[in-house]
Formats: C-alpha cells, sequence, structure tokens
C-alpha cells in the first residue's frame, strides 16, 4: 500500500514538475529571443496590475488555447486528428520515467528511489517512445487532408526516422563505456573519478557522441535548424490545419521535448544529478578537503544540480533556435547520413577499440 | 575470451566472399562513373581467391562456431561449384550488361554476396544458419532479376519471385520455429538425433515443422506444385541473370536439403517417402510435358530445370550415400550445361530483349559451328546421352533410387528423360537444319564464348572421368558431421 | 493479474491485427498493425524478455511503419473500392480457415503445460546482458551474416532506386 502511494506521489511531482518547466519554457523562449533581438518581449499580460516580468504570458497562452475554435477540418478523418497531438504529446511525457532526477532519499527506514521507473532497458525505453512521436508528426500531416500539412508531415517522417538513427547509434559508444543500458546505473558510474580528479561523466568519455547526440536530438525535436516539418514561412507544416487546445497540445510537446533532451543529456554526458566530488556523506575534493553534510542537504543539493542543468540545456536549445536559420532539406538529409552517421559509426569503433586495448 | 571456438578456417570460403563483396564496392566506387571493367577484374580475382581457399581448406575446417557450421569436404565441394557458376556469370556478363545499358558495379557485388549466402547454405549444422544464408542468397537474386528497370518483364519478374519468394521464406521459418518448439534446438545433430530416438517421428509440433521445411526448401528448388515463380522469372530476368538463378540457388537448395534430411534420412519413415516420391514424379513429368511446348529457348530451360529437381529429388528420396554423391556430382555437372545454354540463349538472340524465339537458332550450325557444336554439348547432356556428365549424373541418381527401391519412380524418370529428348533435340534441329531466315550475324564476344567454351569442356570432362569425381563426392558426403 | 493482462494483450492484439486485413484505409490497416505489434511487444515484456520487446518497438513500431505510413502518404492511396468478393479473397479465407483448423489440432495434439518452469531455470534469459551474450557467443556467425543480408539489401535499395537513364 505504502509503496504504491510512494509510486503515485513520485509519478504526480514529476508530471507536476515537467509541465510547470515547459510551462516556463514557453516564457523562457519568448524573452529569451526578445533580448536577442534587443526587444522587451513578453510583458503585457498581467493579473490585477501585476505584470512580474511578463510570468502570466503562459497562462494567457493557455487561456486563449482554451477559448479558441476547435476546428476540425470536414474532409480530413477526424479520429486520426485527434489522435495525432495525443501521439505527440503522450511520448515525450512518457519517457521522463526513466530518467533518475537524484539516488535514493532515506526518511527513517524508508529508502525511496528518486526515479519512478528503473528498468534494465531504461535506454531502450527512451528511445522506443521516442520514436512515437513521429507518428502525431505523420498522421497530423494526413489526417487534415491538406497539402501543406501533407508536406510537413512527409518532411516529418523522413527527418524524424533519418536522425532516429544517429541518436540511438550515438548511445551505444556511452552503453560500451558504461556496459549497462540502466539510466540509474549509468548516472552512478559517472559520480567515478577518472585519473583522480576528474568526473567520469559521458562528456569527457564520449566527447563525440555528446556532439552528435545533441544535434539529432534537436534535430528529433523539430526545431530551427532542423524545423522543416514545420517551418513556418514556407509550408506552415503538419500541424497547419490544428487550433484550439489541439494546437496546444503539440504547441506544448514541443517545450516537454524541451526539458526531456536536457534532462536526458544531463543524465547521460554530465552526471544526471550528481555534483563533482560530492558523495553521500558530502564533499570529498581531489586535493585532500572533506567536508561532511547532513544526507538531506546531499539530496537536495543534488535535485538543484539536476534542475541547474535541465536549466542550462533549455537556455542552450532556444539560443541555438534564435541563432541559426534554417536548414534546406537536402542539406539536412545529408549532414544526417553522410555527416554525422559515418561520424557515429566511427565512435562506435574507436570506443570499441580503446575499449580492447584497455581489457588487455 | 576463447577464441578457439571460432575457427575462421571453417569459414574461410565465404569470408573471402564476404569481404570481396566490400572490395568490389569500393573499386566500383573508385574506378569512375563510365568503367565497369575495374569492378569486373576485382570480382573476378575474388572468386579465384575464395575457389584457391576453398581448395586449401579443402574438408579441414570441422564443426566450429557453436556447432553454427561444419567446413568439411561436402561445404568446399559445393562452394567449388558456386564458385564455378559466379565465375561463369562474371565473365560472361558484361556484354549482355553492354548491350541492355544495365552495366552497374553492383551486379558483381550482388552475385558475391548472394553466392556467400550460397556458401552458408551448403555449410551451415544449424537451422538459423541455413535460414540466414537463403535469405542473403535471394535477396541479391530478387534484386538482381529486377536488374534491368527499363523493362516491364524483368520488373514483373522481380516482383513475382520476392513476393512468392519471401512467402516461402515464411514457410521455412515457421518450420524451423516448430522444429524449435518440439526439440529446444536449432542445431541439426540434435534433430537427427531426436529423429533417430523418437518412436514416432512426426508426433507433436515435429510433422508440420518438417513439411514446413520441405516446402521452404523445395520452392527454392522449384519443384513442383511450387514451381510456378520459376519460368516467368527465368524468362523475365536479365538472361544473365537466369543463367545464374537456374543453376547456382538449386544447388544451394539442394545442399541445404542434404545438410538437413540426409543424416535423418532413415529415420524419417514411411509418410516423408510417399511425399517425396510425389513430388519427385509430378516434378519430372509436370516440367517436361511443360517444357514440350514452349517457344521461348528461356521458358523451355526453365522448365527443363523444374524437371531436373525431379530427377535430383531421387536422389535424396534414395537416402543412401550414392543418392547424395550422385546428387553432388549431378547438380556439378547440370550447371555447366545450364549456365553454358542459357549463355549461347542470348549470345544468339537477334530480336532484341524479351524475344527469345527458338528460330535464333536457325543456321547456326553453319555461320558459327563451335557455337552450335557447343550448344548441342549442353542440350544433349541435358537429355543424358552417354559420353557426357549429364549421363553420369542421372546414372548415378537413379541407380541409388534402385538400390533404394524405388522401381518404379526410376521407370518414370526413364520415361521423362525420354520425353525431354524431343525438345532438347529440337535445338539442335533448328540449329542445323532450318533454312536461313535472313537473321543478323551472331556478335563475337570473345570472353562470354571463353565461358561457354569452359562450360561444354567441364560437361565433356565430368562425363569422362566421372568415376574420380564421385569418389570425390562420396568423400564430401561422408565428411558431413 | 497476469492473467488478466494477458487475455486484454491477446484480446486487443487478435482484434488489431483483424482490422488490418479488414480496413478499407491501408493508414488504418497500418496504424492497426502498430497496435498489434505494440500489444505483441507488450506480451514480450510479460514473458521477461523486455530487450526484444524494445526492439520490437524501436524497430517495427517506430521506424518501420513509419516508413510504411511515408510510402502510404507519397502515393496517396485512395481507399479499396468496395466491391463484390474477388476470387483472391475467397482463396484467402480458405486457406486462414484451413490453417487455423491446423493449428488447432497442431495444439490439441501437443498439450502444453500450464508451467513449464522454464523462465524459473533461467534467470535473466530475456535481459540485455544475457541475449547480448548469446548473440556475441554462441549466435555470433548469424549475428554476422544477417549483416551481410541487411547489406544486400541496402544495394538492391541503391539499384532499384537507381534514377531511370
Amino acid at each position: 500500500m505504502l509503496e504504491t502511494i510512494i509510486i503515485l506521489v513520485k509519478v504526480w511531482a514529476v508530471l507536476l514538475t515537467l509541465v510547470s518547466l515547459a510551462a516556463i519554457m514557453t516564457w523562457v523562449e519568448r524573452k529569451e529571443s526578445a533580448i536577442m533581438q534587443d526587444r522587451l518581449g513578453a510583458n503585457r499580460a498581467d493579473i490585477l496590475g501585476f505584470r512580474v516580468i511578463g510570468l502570466f504570458q503562459p497562462m494567457a497562452d493557455g487561456l486563449k488555447m482554451f477559448f479558441k475554435e476547435d476546428f476540425v477540418p470536414p474532409q480530413g478523418n477526424k479520429i486520426l486528428h485527434t489522435l495525432a497531438p495525443v501521439l505527440a504529446f503522450f511520448p515525450a511525457m512518457v519517457t521522463f520515467a526513466v530518467i533518475p532526477f537524484g539516488n535514493v532519499l532515506n526518511i527513517g527506514d524508508l529508502a525511496i528511489k528518486l526515479q519512478i521507473a528503473d528498468l534494465n532497458i531504461g535506454l531502450l525505453f527512451i528511445l522506443a517512445f521516442g520514436g512515437f512521436t513521429s507518428y502525431g508528426v505523420v498522421l497530423a500531416g494526413w489526417s487534415s487532408n491538406s497539402k501543406y500539412a501533407m508536406l510537413g508531415g512527409l518532411r516529418g517522417a523522413a527527418q524524424l526516422i533519418s536522425y532516429e538513427v544517429v541518436l540511438g547509434l550515438s548511445l551505444v559508444g556511452l552503453v560500451m563505456v558504461y556496459g549497462t543500458l540502466q539510466l540509474d546505473r549509468m548516472v552512478l558510474a559517472q559520480n567515478e573519478l577518472l585519473f583522480g580528479f576528474l568526473p567520469a561523466w559521458g562528456i569527457f568519455l564520449q566527447p563525440l557522441a555528446f556532439l552528435l547526440f545533441f544535434p539529432a536530438a534537436i534535430a528529433e525535436s523539430k526545431r530551427i535548424p532542423f524545423d522543416l516539418p514545420e517551418a513556418e514561412s514556407e509550408i506552415v507544416g503538419y500541424y497547419t490545419e490544428y487550433s484550439g487546445l489541439r494546437f496546444g497540445l503539440f504547441y506544448f510537446a514541443e517545450f516537454v521535448e524541451i526539458i526531456v533532451i536536457s534532462a536526458l543529456v544531463s543524465t547521460l554526458f554530465f552526471g544526471g544529478y550528481h555534483i563533482p566530488w560530492l558523495y553521500e556523506e558530502g564533499f570529498a575534493f581531489p586535493w585532500g578537503w572533506t567536508w561532511e553534510l547532513p544526507h538531506l542537504v546531499v539530496v537536495i543539493l543534488r535535485l538543484a544540480a539536476f534542475f541547474v542543468k535541465i536549466a542550462f540545456f533549455a537556455w542552450l536549445q532556444v539560443l541555438i533556435r534564435w541563432t541559426l536559420p534554417r536548414f534546406r532539406f537536402d542539406q539536412m538529409m545529408r549532414l544526417c547520413w553522410k555527416g554525422l552517421l559515418p561520424l557515429v559509426v566511427l565512435n562506435i569503433l574507436v570506443t570499441g577499440l580503446i575499449l580492447l586495448l584497455a581489457q588487455n | 575470451m576463447d577464441l578457439s571456438r571460432f575457427n575462421l578456417i571453417t569459414i574461410a570460403t565465404p569470408l573471402v566472399l564476404g569481404a570481396g563483396v566490400l572490395l568490389v564496392m569500393l573499386v566500383d566506387l573508385l574506378s569512375g562513373r563510365a568503367n565497369r571493367r575495374p569492378a569486373q577484374l576485382a570480382a573476378l580475382a575474388v572468386v579465384l581467391a575464395a575457389a584457391a581457399v576453398c581448395l586449401a581448406t579443402w574438408n579441414t575446417g570441422g564443426v566450429s562456431f557453436f556447432g553454427q557450421v561444419s567446413g568439411d569436404g561436402f561445404a568446399s565441394f559445393f562452394n567449388l561449384i558456386f564458385l564455378a557458376v559466379a565465375f561463369l556469370v562474371i565473365l560472361a556478363g558484361p556484354a549482355y550488361l553492354e548491350r541492355n545499358a544495365i552495366h552497374f558495379g553492383e551486379y558483381y557485388s550482388l552475385v558475391l554476396v548472394s553466392v556467400m549466402g550460397m556458401a552458408f547454405m551448403a555449410a551451415g549444422t544449424n537451422l538459423l544458419v541455413i535460414f540466414l544464408g537463403l535469405e542473403t542468397m535471394s535477396l541479391a537474386l530478387y534484386v538482381l532479376a529486377g536488374f534491368n528497370p527499363a523493362r516491364q518483364s524483368s520488373n514483373e519478374a522481380s516482383l513475382k519471385y520476392l513476393l512468392l519468394g519471401s512467402f516461402a521464406t515464411g514457410f521455412l521459418v515457421f518450420g524451423i520455429a516448430l522444429v524449435y518448439g518440439q526439440i529446444g534446438s536449432t542445431d541439426l545433430a540434435r534433430f537427427s538425433a531426436y529423429l533417430a530416438g523418437a518412436g514416432d517421428p512426426f508426433a507433436g509440433y515435429m510433422g508440420a515443422g518438417v513439411a514446413l521445411l520441405l516446402i521452404g526448401l523445395t520452392f527454392k528448388m522449384a519443384v513442383v506444385p511450387f514451381h510456378f515463380w520459376s519460368p516467368d522469372v527465368y524468362d523475365g530476368a536479365p538472361t544473365v541473370v537466369s543463367a545464374f538463378m537456374s543453376a547456382a540457388p538449386k544447388a544451394a537448395a539442394f545442399a541445404a536439403a542434404l545438410r538437413i534430411f540426409y543424416a535423418p534420412a532413415e529415420s524419417l519413415g514411411l509418410p516423408w517417402e510417399r511425399i517425396l516420391w510425389i513430388l519427385a514424379a509430378l516434378t519430372m513429368t509436370v516440367g517436361n510435358l511443360s517444357a514440350l511446348n514452349q517457344a521461348s529457348i528461356k521458358r523451355m530451360l526453365a522448365y527443363s530445370s523444374v524437371a531436373h529437381a525431379g530427377y535430383l529429388l531421387l536422389g535424396i528420396l534414395a537416402g543412401n550415400e550414392l543418392g547424395a554423391a550422385g546428387i553432388l556430382f549431378y547438380l556439378a555437372s547440370y550447371v555447366f550445361m545450364n549456365v553454358g545454354a542459357f549463355t549461347v540463349a542470348w549470345m544468339v538472340n537477334r530480336r532484341g530483349e524479351g524475344r527469345y524465339d527458338l528460330g535464333d537458332f536457325a543456321q547456326l550450325g553453319f555461320r558459327r559451328p563451335l557455337l552450335a557444336a557447343m550448344m548441342s554439348v549442353f542440350m544433349l547432356g541435358l537429355i543424358g546421352i552417354p559420353p557426357l556428365a549429364g549421363f553420369f549424373g542421372k546414372l548415378y541418381v537413379f541407380t541409388a533410387a534402385v538400390q533404394a527401391g524405388y522401381v518404379w519412380l526410376v521407370v518414370i524418370a526413364v520415361l521423362n528423360s525420354a520425353v525431354s529428348v524431343f525438345y532438347y533435340l529440337r535445338v539442335m534441329v533448328i540449329m542445323y537444319m532450318r533454312e536461313n531466315e535472313a537473321l543478323k550475324d551472331v556478335d563475337r564476344i570473345p570472353a562470354t564464348f571463353a565461358a561457354v567454351a569452359a562450360c561444354a569442356l567441364m560437361v565433356i570432362l565430368l562425363g569422362l572421368i566421372p568415376g574420380s569425381v564421385l569418389d570425390v563426392a562420396r568423400a564430401a558426403v561422408a565428411s558431413m558431421p | 493479474m497476469e492473467a488478466f493482462f494477458f487475455l486484454l494483450l491477446a484480446v486487443v492484439s487478435i482484434f488489431s491485427g483483424l482490422m488490418v486485413i479488414l480496413q478499407k484505409s491501408p493508414v488504418a490497416s497500418v496504424l492497426f498493425l502498430v497496435l498489434t505489434l505494440v500489444c505483441v511487444a507488450a506480451l514480450f515484456v510479460m514473458l521477461s524478455a523486455p530487450f526484444i520487446a524494445a526492439i520490437q518497438v524501436i524497430i517495427y513500431a517506430g521506424a518501420i511503419m513509419v516508413l510504411f505510413l511515408f510510402v502510404l502518404m507519397l502515393l496517396n492511396l485512395q481507399r479499396f473500392t468496395e466491391g463484390a468478393w474477388s476470387r483472391f479473397q475467397i482463396t484467402g479465407v480458405v486457406v486462414a480457415a484451413v490453417l487455423a483448423v491446423v493449428t488447432a489440432l497442431l495444439l490439441r495434439a501437443v498439450p502444453l503445460p500450464a508451467d513449464s518452469g522454464f523462465l524459473r531455470e533461467t534467470p535473466g534469459l530475456g535481459s540485455v546482458e544475457a541475449v547480448g551474450l548469446s548473440l556475441f557467443t554462441e549466435y555470433l556467425l548469424p549475428f554476422e551474416i544477417a549483416s551481410f543480408l541487411l547489406l544486400a539489401g541496402i544495394i538492391g535499395a541503391v539499384i532499384l532506386s537507381r534514377r531511370r537513364p
């Protein structure tokens, strides 16, 4: 009984955090772009005259979505038209189930693992559900019975499938190094030290993998410079025929994806919830200093570290989105199949070689 | 890691071929857009290297890779057959491909990868390896059949072969699954042991499993009633590919069948014999009767190859050593006759691709006496006229069947051979007796001519020394684990 | 609990499998096929084969079926026209019925134990580690042959999609 309650609480906490983070992201996106373009940005939404640097904007956005007409194209397929945004939104949310946001929280005799599901196939779970997002795009494009949406859907299908290959293969090197697909164990392994001082983060062990994973992940989130399925200035994209809450789901899914990608990058390449040299008992610096900390403080510090990392990568993604121009379709495809893919295979090869040499 | 379990000698020949596929692709990539000659030479070199490796490692492999493959004499014997066919179609191919403007370097890599698959079919001692070999071979063949995308019949052949072939593969996989369900293993040694020990060999899932395995393999052999694809596919495919397809995959399918069914043949019992009996009789008769009335030489040869599958089934049915060795000898001679005949067919084709009329052969005996003589050798060999290799192949297989007590079936086979005389001889009659129809001269293509000559030589040579070749075949069969 | 989930998945997968062939719209067929594959993946999880389940979802549901959809969208197939039952459909039904009877007879002939204990005897049977180990030891050779099978497929795709001169 208690276990069920704990799990429910964890699910509730994660969902709530994820949704509110994504909501804040809509504000971050507006604000950051405004700063980059020397504007003031979203600062008009107010409640009783309070504006709080535009933080009410997400609420205003949400209300607008609620009250807009929910239009379904009459010639399209109604069921699939409804299903598509759900298929775009749901998988992104579910992937968070296997991401650890802390080690173990001890309350008295109770040991609570700060992760919803510690799966043996954690990484594959993420890839499996990540693959489902493409259905949202393709079906949205198809069910709208509109040429623009169709073009967007076609582009999306080709792009997502192509970059999924790179995305999956870039993680193989990581799996080889850590010897597990379990995200929890991967994060634990990242708190070891290399050469006595450097934390064994993925970025240090697999720098090339990170450089390949990050662009591929951005391509999977369909944001500039990979926003060809949408490409608002040419074809408006796969959700041309969407409005109201259904459009809102697509819109929101994009921000959830930003958070998921940030969490994944932090977990896989930047030590997850770990702070360098912080262990269960407290800090132990490589030059000999130690600083003991109570358990609760360690847990909170780590949770905070995880959030800081997520925030950093979310910021970075927004920065990239507002800096780069869009690829042409052939450039995007060439980059994937002729640029990233050979490098990914090379990474696996070199990693294997080094591991083999290290073993002997 | 214990590397002794991975004895590379056992898979040396397919290994060379696999490396060769990559090499040929690389050479083709580097040799520019218009020049396919380097790729062809590289492919020929790879085949020769593989043949050298095959001879050097003859019967030295033994079982390896956790019982997945056996590099025994049986595998080596078949590898040599496959490599000979590959060499011939690679040597003869360019002229045909140039003529039809489909000379792409992929032709060579596909032939090589297909031969690699065959090598695993012959060497596999595990159903899984045999299945994967068969699929590798088939996939390359599906593409080769559609190698001329400009011609509709080629596309049709490719699609037909793909659809029916995948269906047959489905049967094979399902059969493997059922066998696994019954004995908990896909290992052929376990399979034989189970059948030998079982009171009723077809109890449980085994009956359905074995039946489905048989269907999967007989499809690739083009045995009646699973032969419907073969005339259309051989007819529609580019003719160099037909030459390859009618020879090597059939040999590979029989190799796989022998691997699977030779050892437990005794224990399979009466139902098995009845099914094979009917299949063999049907195949011979339907193949020969259908071949009688074909105006296209390609279709005629296709039906003739169906008939030959029927004769070959006698060897499997006999289940004794002579039967198995006879199949090996039969196939060794059959592939040369078929490759030769198909190659001559496209050499003399003067009406354009897609129209392979027997009338093309008119006057060949006077205009190109050597070519006509060689075609006659192939036709006589396919009939089974005594001094030629075809005769001894039939003799051994039929003798084995008589020894095993299938006298009536052999009578049917001999009657069928008599029927086949009609359509094989018709080609010769046209070559030497029909009046000139004012056809263009046949092109003189040295490389292709050399390939045909090599085929004819082999047909004669195997007929001159049948005993020693049979001894090698017997040793090969005996070397199976 | 286990039986409930099994029945649920079995019913859904059979239902969606039927819908694959009964649907008039090819896109709907593909989506039902995806549902079937996901259900089968879930059954794999229940058989403690999580790795196979994940691969099934990633490869089939995530990649191959999306490509199916992609091709269907490119072809822009209209709904199949309704008409009298064609000869193929009748043949199909007959063959399916025969297969069903044969399968039923097979299952009757071999009494399946309620619990063979197979999974308990070999713990970790379907885990990533176990699958990986057997793939790279006992089944190394088939694994490598499969890579050449795929190579043949790639060459084939290049050839068949080549622009006509």
